[in-house]
């Protein structure tokens, strides 16, 4: 676990940019007031904070040019007006918090991710970092589910992905197709039949809504990937980040503390219950 | 441990000598027809010759035949609103000529002596250590107060209806936590010490004469007393097994009582669920971060921008049992219940925590549904 830069009170940040991404989706591009080091891993959160208005829990999505990365679905009472912000307005943060993506552990096998909506946040900044280090992985699949095509977001970097990164890029929209490109129509997680990976050295990197991953999880196991090699990323309410407010409890574990990124054996026990 | 005698007439000198020492006495008195903590700045205000009736969904105060102050077991609250603040401002934000910026709020604790806790407040004690104190993020507010607490426990002499604190393993004896130890007898106070900062109080008392084997003996006798417990909480291998039976047909039926008010965890002395509210002034230059009591029992509890973890009150009732009873054991190494009886007294409609955990660990396993 990475030191969070601000724990308890926040840090100032200032807006540098924000770019649409897709009706109600942007990503704001913030520069830390402070000089020190930023460190985190790809998969862990911050709470950011719109004055007088509260504070909401955001993935990281990279860090580019000194700069922080989040995108932000406009949804909520506070992402609403956060995205609203304009480029040289400041906001709060705290974090980074939890454990992110095992970049580490997965080094030397082929990595399949899987998202669907905007569940590929969390993860872009660990495609890129596979991409960019590909010596040390095997192939790599990226799987992505939405509902109509014009959903994805980060198209061209897709296409990067594909082109240049030498990744197997399949794309899913259920509710309706382009005959081109890698479209086909369906759910994200019947790609999985036509991935091309090692299914017994490899690790699955999955987030988004817990129904697709459950879905996919039973295509796995028709697959013969053994529960040992899947993560998943993890969504709770987060108010404090610190494993004390209580709020993101999944039976034994604080999603804030022991996630957002989790081993598939250890939460199995109780991921997609309902009501818990 | 060496028991020492203090005479009825000089407890009043406890209070004083604390009160030299520095401390804010806290104490139980009488408030609203409760037992309730309260800085206290004499003997008189304390609860004598008062005593609760706790039932399911019940609690009232009574005269008791004895002259002691000490003839209760419960209140609403125990110690938990002294350490972890029902309010707690946390940052101030301000927007000032070189922009945002942020200030961690004051710390404001100051040497409290809180006398009158039970066993059982002194196990929620320990645990709420465990959750402010020891994790990643010791609390900065909690630590300050907790640091600077002072604890006169007390043996209890009887049991009120609601206490299972036998079976929980953390009563009716204060075995650990305390700086000085009471037994309340009917001629005075069998004290006993704890840490130095007890005997440093100890020593500036007017104790004696010698303890007598009949007062020991005494003493022995109403613990006994007090340990004959009605309620039995199944023990903690039972409890964890919970975990196993998601779908019992019990939380439903109990969820059916439930009225979702969240009393249970209000009074609940190892409850730690908090929210955060953010507030700014009419001018939008002044912002503040508070933390306030929060209770799974509400529907926001387990709500993330367009879902609702626990929709229905079995989930949420469900969430209560299984976190405090099976989930705490493995976050903390012991079930998060200390047999104090509050939620059962507290209950609007009367639930029985422990009535309800002896269905729930007797029943057959039902495979959970997925979503
Ligand atoms: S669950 Fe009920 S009996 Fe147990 S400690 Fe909490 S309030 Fe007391
Ligand atoms: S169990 Fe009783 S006190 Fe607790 S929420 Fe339900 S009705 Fe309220």
């Amino acid at each position: 676990m990475n030191q969070p830069i601000a724990s308890f009170v926040p840090l100032t940040t200032t807006l540098m940019d924000k770019h649409q991404e897709s009706p109600g989706i942007f990503t704001l591009y913030l520069k830390l007031n402070t000089s020190a080091p930023f460190n985190f891993s790809f998969g862990q959160f911050n709470m950011l904070y719109l004055f007088g208005l509260g504070e909401v829990a955001i993935s990281i999505m990279g860090w580019r040019n000194n700069l922080l990365l989040h995108t932000i679905r406009a949804v909520g009472r506070v992402t609403q007006p956060l995205v609203q912000l304009e480029p040289g307005q400041q906001l709060g943060l705290r974090g980074p918090f939890g454990y992110g993506w095992p970049l580490e552990q997965t080094k030397g096998k082929d990595i399949v991710f899987i998202t669907a909506g905007l569940g590929c946040a969390p993860v872009v900044a660990a495609i890129n970092h596979t991409v960019e280090h590909k010596q040390h992985y095997g192939r790599i699949v990226i799987l992505q589910g939405v509902k109509h095509h014009n959903d994805l977001l980060w198209q061209t970097q897709y296409d990067h992905w594909q082109n240049t990164g030498n990744c197997q890029v399949l794309l899913a929209a259920s509710e309706e197709y382009k005959h081109r490109y890698k479209w086909r129509l369906g759910m994200v997680t019947e790609l999985l039949n036509f991935a091309e990976f090692d299914t017994e050295n490899c690790a699955v990197l999955m987030c988004g809504p817990e129904i697709m991953m459950l879905a996919a999880l039973k295509q796995l196991a028709k697959l013969h990937v053994a529960d040992e090699a899947v993560y998943l990323s993890l969504e709770r309410n987060f108010q404090c980040g610190q494993a004390s407010c209580g709020h993101c409890q999944l039976g034994p574990f604080f999603v804030c503390k022991d996630g957002p990124v989790f081993h598939y054996p250890t939460v199995k026990p109780w991921f997609g219950l309902s009501g818990i | 441990m060496i028991k020492h005698f203090l005479a009825r007439q000089h407890l009043d000198q406890l209070f004083s000598v604390l009160s030299n020492a520095g401390y804010q006495v806290v104490g139980p008195t009488v408030k609203d027809n409760a037992i309730v903590f309260t800085e206290l700045s004499h003997v008189e205000q304390l609860p004598w010759g008062r005593q609760e009736i706790a039932k399911p969904g019940h609690y009232q105060l009574t005269d008791t035949s004895t002259n002691r102050c000490f003839a209760w077991n419960t209140g609403p609250q125990g110690l938990k609103p002294w350490l972890f603040k029902p309010e707690q401002p946390l940052w101030q934000a301000e927007q000032t000529e070189q922009g945002l910026c942020f200030r961690q709020a004051s710390i404001e604790a100051h040497p409290i002596a809180v006398i009158g806790l039970r066993g059982c407040d002194l196990a929620a004690l320990k645990l709420q250590d465990q959750h402010f104190l020891q994790g990643p993020y010791p609390d900065p507010y909690y630590q300050a107060q907790r640091e600077q607490l002072f604890i006169i426990a007390v043996n209890c002499a009887q049991s009120a209806e609601t206490c299972f604190c036998v079976s929980t393993g953390d009563g009716p004896e204060a075995t650990h936590s305390f700086d000085l130890v009471l037994d309340e007898l009917e001629e005075g106070y069998l004290m006993g010490c704890g840490s130095e900062q007890g005997q440093a109080i100890f020593q500036q008392l007017t104790l004696g004469p010698q303890v007598s084997k009949d007062q020991l003996h005494t003493a022995q006798k109403q613990l006994a007393d007090a340990s004959q417990q009605q309620r039995q909480m199944p023990d903690e291998d039972s409890l964890l097994k919970l975990t196993e039976n998601l779908e019992h047909p019990q939380w439903q039926d109990v969820a059916d009582r439930c009225l979702a008010c969240g009393n249970c965890t209000l009074v609940c002395p190892t409850c730690f669920c908090s929210k955060q509210e953010s507030t700014s002034d009419i001018k939008l230059q002044q912002a503040e971060q508070v933390r306030l009591w929060d209770s799974c029992f509400s529907e926001q509890h387990g709500y993330i921008a367009g879902k609702l973890f626990r929709p229905e009150i079995r989930h949420r009732y469900r969430q209560w049992l299984l976190h405090k009873l099976a989930n705490w054991q493995q976050q903390y190494g012991r079930s998060g219940c200390v047999g104090c009886g509050r939620c059962i007294s507290w209950c609007p409609v009367g639930i029985d925590l422990v009535a309800e955990a002896q269905i729930l660990v007797k029943g057959t396993p039902h495979e959970p549904t997925d979503r």
